[in-house]
């Protein structure tokens, strides 16, 4: 594969340089790209570009500024300000630099930490459930759509995706109702599996409301693991398949033992971005919750509490620049998991090329 | 023969759990919907039953569009939604075709600088672009909600469009070079239309994210006549919460448009999905 590679991106590079000169005419007259007499020898390009002087190529600006301007101007330069607010406060009504004060009080003072670590821990317990919960089910279903000339498997594949598209607020009120004992769909459906006796108010009870919540999550999530699994699943070729079968390795040991090592690269995109969604995550708590992610505090993650602590909400004043502070945190978790996973566990993993 | 009993044994529990979860993914959409047909006595009867000639209302719905401004929130949803896709697709394949055609320097820098937006979400800025917002004067204007999903989609847009641009054949560009015509017309008449299916693919995916986030227009544009559907339907709701006739309609609403466009575009978007996983 590497052997393969290499020599078309050299390729792709010679076409590149020629496209420079060629602008000026005499390059392309004297040598025709079209005429197709010989493939153009790589060293001959290489020492017209050293002989030519490049003219400036306005173009590739023009190509460039409007998104490097649009992004650099609402994405970058903003999140840069927010990492530079947090380390400012107020202090006795003036605005000035606290150096990791802010940290200090999020993590310490008992007006914050309690919230803070709450969020944390809820937080860490709502990407647990995610992984524990949505990665098995992704992997089960996909290996049942990649089961060959199995009939019916794109609408499946389309029926549970449908989840993923629709927005939290969405989801987060069905559920809502669905799970609302007023309504009694769900004690009413427990009950024709005779499971009735389980039902409770989960939503508003402190202990099972997080769980409660993240499943809701992972129910209009499963769409992407599973996707994701099933076109790496379907990038298995055959052979590899086939000499496992000759080799009498079928069925659950063909999975475990030849498919999952190949998919594992897959599992790490799912988590990673399952990773930085959830701790990125607001909208369905808020939906569901309300943003003081009741009962008790027990749905509050980061991304509810940096709203609130922003915002403000009832009697709670918004602070900007604990605001920005717990959005600081934010931003190092993520980048913490973000490059564990790019320089650790990716590196790590063994890739195979077929 | 007991081999090809067992395989269809196999299969048959394949459709058995993967019909299961088809319902356990369907189910509430299916609940809704048909609950926001009928009159709230039925609704509570019996949930499960599809709306007959005796139990069909449109009650919710009347509540709903008297109430609610929800063809203005749609309006607004869409504006807000078609411009960014359209920034994002110009302006990310303008950029995805400078850092895939031309070697210059800083090219692979500025590619990283351009993927890191990818992974890193721009809700994290929400502190300082409100108060860029605020200083320009967008604060509950649509340009604002279209300046940051722009931002938000176009990493990902060129990420995905410069790997499709590559395969664009050098030959036909050169062709076009020795034709005279300029870079621009290569890019805008050679290999825009070459990468549609491409962008059609960005497009879906640029789409799902802005149409139903509730951040932003909770922040930026909370006023009345620039709520978009998602933020419109939040607020109506909460407010119906006791009348749920129109809390059902209000959703189904709200579905309503995705699933139409999913119907249009379920192929599109699965394609673009499997693609992308392999790179």
């Amino acid at each position: 594969m590497a052997g393969i590679s290499k020599p078309r991106r050299r390729h792709g590079r010679g076409a590149d340089e020629c496209a420079h000169f060629e602008r000026h005419r005499g390059c392309a007259t004297r040598k025709p790209v079209r005429t197709g007499q010989r493939p153009m020898n790589k060293r001959e390009i290489m020492m017209d570009v050293g002989e030519l002087k490049r003219p400036r190529r306005w173009h590739i600006l023009v190509f460039l500024t409007p998104a490097l301007l649009i992004y650099t101007a609402v994405m970058i330069l903003p999140l840069i300000e927010t990492l530079r607010q947090s380390f400012f406060n107020t202090v006795d009504g003036e605005y000035t630099f606290v150096g990791l004060g802010n940290f200090n009080v999020l993590f310490g003072d008992p007006r914050w930490a309690a919230d803070f670590w709450n969020a944390l821990r809820n937080n860490v317990i709502f990407f647990l459930i995610h992984m524990a919960v949505q990665n098995p089910i992704g992997i089960a279903l996909a290996a049942m759509l990649s089961v060959p000339k199995l009939r019916f498997s794109a609408f499946y594949r389309t029926a549970i995706f449908l989840p993923t598209l629709l927005s939290f607020v969405i989801v987060g009120f069905i559920w809502k109702l669905i799970l609302s004992p007023i309504w009694g769909v769900a004690p009413y459906l427990m009950d024709l599996v005779g499971l009735k006796w389980l039902f409770a108010p989960w939503l508003g009870r402190p202990d099972s409301a997080l769980i409660a919540v993240s499943l809701i999550s992972v129910w209009q999530y499963i769409g992407i693991p599973m996707m994701l699994i099933y076109a790496a699943l379907l990038n298995i070729p055959d052979e590899v398949i086939e000499a496992a079968e000759l080799d009498g390795v079928t069925g659950w040991s063909q999975f475990w033992k030849i498919k999952l090592p190949l998919i594992l690269p897959a599992i790490g995109i799912v988590s990673i971005l399952t990773f930085v969604g959830n701790f990125n995550a607001f909208d369905l708590i808020y939906t569901v919750q309300g943003a003081l992610a009741g009962p008790n505090g027990s749905t509050d993650i980061l991304g509810t509490l940096l709203y609130r602590t922003f915002f403000g909400f009832q009697l709670q004043l918004g602070d900007r620049s604990m605001g920005a502070t717990i959005a600081t945190v934010m931003f190092l978790i993520i980048l913490a998991g973000v490059s564990l996973y790019l320089f650790v566990i990716q590196r790590r993993m063994r890739r195979y090329q077929f | 023969m007991s081999k090809a009993r067992s395989s269809l044994a196999r299969t048959g529990a394949v459709h058995v759990a993967l019909i299961a979860y088809t319902l356990v993914a369907l189910f509430p959409v299916f609940l809704t919907i048909a609950n926001s047909f009928k009159s709230r006595n039925a609704i509570f009867r019996e949930p499960l039953a599809v709306p007959t000639p005796e139990t069909f209302s449109l009650i919710g719905y009347e509540t709903v569009l008297k109430q609610g401004d929800f063809i203005g929130y749609f309006q607004n949803s869409v504006v807000v939604t078609v411009v960014s896709i359209a920034l994002v697709l110009l302006f990310g394949a303008m950029a995805a075709f400078a850092l895939s055609e031309y070697r210059f320097r800083g090219n692979t820098l500025m590619g990283l600088y351009l993927a890191l937006g990818i992974m890193i979400p721009i809700r994290l800025g929400t502190v300082a672009i409100l108060q860029g917002m605020v200083a320009t004067n967008l604060v509950n204007t649509l340009t604002a909600l279209i300046l940051v999903y722009t931002a938000q989609g176009l990493p990902l847009a060129v990420f995905i469009l410069s790997e499709f641009m590559r395969t664009v054949s050098d030959d036909l560009k050169n062709a076009g070079r020795i034709d005279g015509l300029s870079e621009y017309a290569i890019f805008f008449q050679l290999v825009l239309p070459l990468i549609r299916p491409a962008m059609a693919t960005v497009a879906v995916f640029t789409m799902i994210p802005i149409w139903n986030d509730l951040w932003f227009p909770l922040i930026l544009a909370p006023a009345e006549s620039t709520k978009t559907i998602t933020l419109g339907s939040q607020i109506f709701i909460g407010q119906f919460v006791t009348n749920w006739n129109a809390v059902l309609s209000a959703l189904s609403l709200a579905i309503f448009p995705v699933l139409v466009l999913y119907v249009i575009f379920s192929r599109q978007l699965i394609r673009g999905i499997t693609a992308g996983a392999v790179k």
